[in-house]
């Protein structure tokens, strides 16, 4: 799937609609060695008992590029995103049919290790959820379980997740303290380093900034936009604006099938189909 | 509806919870103040000289010299006391045997009162019983075994449609116009001079073994017994009931055997204990025979049956009560459910288990029936802990009811009894008081 990632004039070909231009998508630069189909995902459908809450998707994620999935409540976009990283397995009664590809590997097959992909997938959630520990056990608890046992190594992760995620300055002298005592967006971003540090492969962003101040929110998307290039990012929002801000591919589902998935700058200009333009300009949410 | 009536109503409400409030205070302090009052009174009393004989010979504690000059000033009063018996025997001796015959009889009883309150007199053989070998150690009962000495408690049964009554005749009319007469006068009046009382604080009694029965001496191997039994059942039940609500929270799925094996565990919440007592003793006794007979360990794994669905119940509600984005954040980052559950779950739910571990642990304390076929002795010496696993113990529980209904001297030794009562109810508030003080900490430490 050739998708063009060279910023267009959107303005001028926009199709007239002025809703639209609120939109305009800014300059992104081309990644050099992104761009291949990460997780790859072929009439995949999931299911909540009876109840098909994702209908046959078949759409690439592109690698170290930002996709962002938008859509209306419950259209299914949290669950999709759920799904590539098996976080779903939680709810009962949920399955799925189709085939979610991850790196060539099946993510649903018979003989894929869930803790061993979650580790490759990291997931930051809608409201900032880390551990009533200190901030340094919350950074250090991935690498922990995952062997490291070091100190010194430790040390430096925490450090350098920290940095990552530009939460090293405002913590890096309490350290100790417990997380729970930081505001709510640097709670997130300490979420966010708390995945880096485990060096997933991709990295899932549900609705991360929906229990955020706009200002911590415009600190979550720089840290976005700091991280593209690196790590292969999905995040779903219901923000369009912010969809726009911080994505380089933009899927839209609504009620569980993916309607059009299309380079944002094209996506938010060009809508191809009418429910897309509709949602976008506000006709409905 | 305006705004009047929903004031009124608000108010009336308001009035109503305070009030139920205040009934609750109240009858809370109807219960402890007679417990706390009378059982100070176990510890802090006016102790006669025998009291400190007592426990200078049986405990080997107080100055010797002391005593010993004490002793013989008392005794210099009680001599002259003596010395009217004798005066009395004489004269009875001397006496018409149809006149003797009339005054045997009271004088036998003056002399079992004269030994109540002072011990063996002279002539006497030593008693076998270390409970005859001493007076009162209590002014307060040394002036109950006066009113003994010095009236005769007689029945009145004139009227045959109601119970008899009690009255009381003077010792000193029954003896008019002998020399005995003066002895009641001469005791009530010099009786502190005999027994020396002074204001005691007796710290032995939470400490030391008893001696006969509780008539002298300490509550320590009740108390003992109950930490044994209490801890005993904790050692099975807490990590039993912690690792089923764990299956029961993070593993079962739901279907008929869980639903089953949930309304069992409410089931067994809802027993009689004296129906685990009776367990205990058919199931870990006479089935399993993990002991002899009544043992320590089968009175703890009945005591653990019985608070295990507490502590399951308990450790359940804190688990539930963690919230569900822990976990997604620990599965997140590729941790196992194992691992998640001991390094996230866990952890959080501390407060919680702890919580109703140590309110279980209370309960394990205070309760008597499930004890009384597995492990509780009425009398009995502190045992070592290497002897859990076949002998018995007495404990605070089955003590208190046995000082109350069984013990063949329970009006003698009431004060024993509130002692204890107050120790058992100590034992049990300290429990649920640290309780929250814990719950407090970690969950301080948790929200940082």
């Amino acid at each position: 799937m050739p998708m063009s990632l060279e910023a267009t004039d959107t303005k001028k070909k926009s199709n007239g609609s002025p809703a639209l231009d609120i939109y305009l998508p800014p300059e992104r630069k081309k990644i050099d060695d992104g761009g291949k189909p990460h997780v790859v995902a072929k009439n995949f459908s999931i299911y909540y008992g009876e109840f098909e809450a994702v209908k046959k998707v078949n759409a690439d994620i592109l690698s170290k590029y930002v996709t962002a999935i938008i859509g209306p409540s419950g259209c299914g976009k949290s669950t999709f995103l759920r799904a590539i990283n098996r976080m779903n397995d939680l709810i009962p009664n949920c399955h799925t049919t189709g085939a979610l590809m991850f790196d060539g590997e099946d993510v649903y097959g018979k003989f894929t290790d869930e803790v061993l992909l979650r580790k490759k997938i990291g997931m930051v959630f809608q409201k900032p959820n880390p551990f009533p520990k200190s901030i340094f056990d919350n950074i250090a608890y991935g690498p922990r379980l995952h062997g490291v046992r070091d100190r010194k190594t430790l040390e430096g992760i925490v450090e350098q997740s920290l940095r990552k995620a530009a939460l090293w300055d405002e913590v890096s002298d309490r350290l100790d303290k417990n997380a729970l005592g930081l505001s709510g967006g640097q709670q997130q971003r300490l979420c966010v380093a708390r995945t880096l540090a485990v060096e997933p492969e991709i990295l899932l962003l549900d609705e991360p900034t929906s229990a955020l101040d706009p200002k911590a929110t415009a600190k979550i998307e720089d840290l976005i936009q700091e991280l593209r290039g690196s790590y292969t990012i999905m995040i779903v929002t219901h923000n369009m604006q912010q969809a726009s801000r911080v994505s380089d591919h933009t899927m839209f589902f609504y009620e569980g099938v993916l309607v059009e998935h299309a380079p944002t700058s094209e996506l938010f200009t060009r809508p191809k189909d009418q429910m897309t333009e509709d949602y976008i300009t506000g006709r409905f949410s | 509806m305006n705004l009047g009536t929903r004031k009124l109503l608000d108010h009336s409400f308001s009035a109503l919870g305070f009030g139920s409030i205040v009934i609750m205070g109240l009858a809370l302090l109807v219960v402890l103040t007679p417990i706390v009052s009378k059982g100070i009174g176990a510890l802090v009393f006016q102790g006669t000289i025998e009291h400190r004989k007592i426990l200078l010979n049986e405990f080997q504690r107080g100055d010797a010299n002391a005593i010993g000059l004490q002793e013989a000033e008392a005794n210099e009063y009680r001599q002259n006391a003596f010395a009217m018996l004798a005066a009395f025997d004489q004269e009875l001796d001397q006496m018409e045997w149809s006149e003797q015959s009339k005054y045997r009889n009271n004088y036998d009883q003056v002399k079992k009162a004269l030994r109540h309150l002072f011990g063996p007199i002279p002539g006497d053989t030593e008693p076998a019983l270390t409970r005859f070998r001493y007076g009162q150690t209590r002014w307060d009962k040394a002036e109950e075994a006066l009113h003994e000495l010095l009236y005769e408690q007689k029945w009145d049964y004139s009227n045959p449609d109601v119970i008899a009554k009690p009255y009381y005749v003077s010792r000193a009319t029954e003896f008019e116009g002998t020399s005995l007469v003066k002895l009641f006068s001469y005791v009530e009046e010099n009786l502190d001079k005999m027994m020396l009382p002074e204001w005691t604080f007796y710290w032995g009694f939470i400490t030391d073994k008893s001696i006969d029965a509780h008539f002298f001496g300490g509550i320590w191997p009740e108390i003992q017994g109950t930490i044994f039994l209490a801890l005993g059942a904790m050692l099975f039940a807490f990590p039993l009931g912690v690792i089923a609500a764990i299956y029961f929270t993070e593993y079962a799925k739901d279907g008929f055997l869980t639903s089953m094996l949930r309304s069992a565990n409410s089931t067994l919440a809802g027993v009689p204990s004296i129906v685990f007592g009776l367990f205990g003793l058919a199931f870990f006794i006479n089935t399993m025979h993990v002991s002899h007979s009544k043992s320590v360990l089968a009175g703890s794994l009945t005591l653990a049956i019985m608070i295990l669905p507490t502590i399951i119940r308990a450790a359940e509600e804190a688990i539930l009560a963690v919230p569900k984005t822990y976990k997604e954040a620990s599965l997140g980052l590729g941790s196992t459910k194992w691992n998640t559950i001991v390094t996230v779950i866990l952890p959080a739910a501390l407060p919680g288990i702890l919580t109703g571990g140590v309110i279980s642990l209370g309960r394990a304390a205070g309760e008597t029936a499930p004890i009384i076929f597995t492990a509780a002795v009425s009398v009995g010496t502190a045992i070592g802990i290497g002897d859990v696993l076949n002998s018995p113990t007495p404990a605070l529980s089955w003590n208190i009811y046995n000082l109350a209904s069984e013990h063949e001297a329970a009006a003698e030794i009431r004060h024993v009894q509130y002692g204890m009562v107050l120790s058992l109810v100590s034992i049990v508030l300290l429990l649920n008081l640290s309780a929250i003080i814990l719950r407090a900490r970690i969950s301080k430490k948790l929200k940082g």
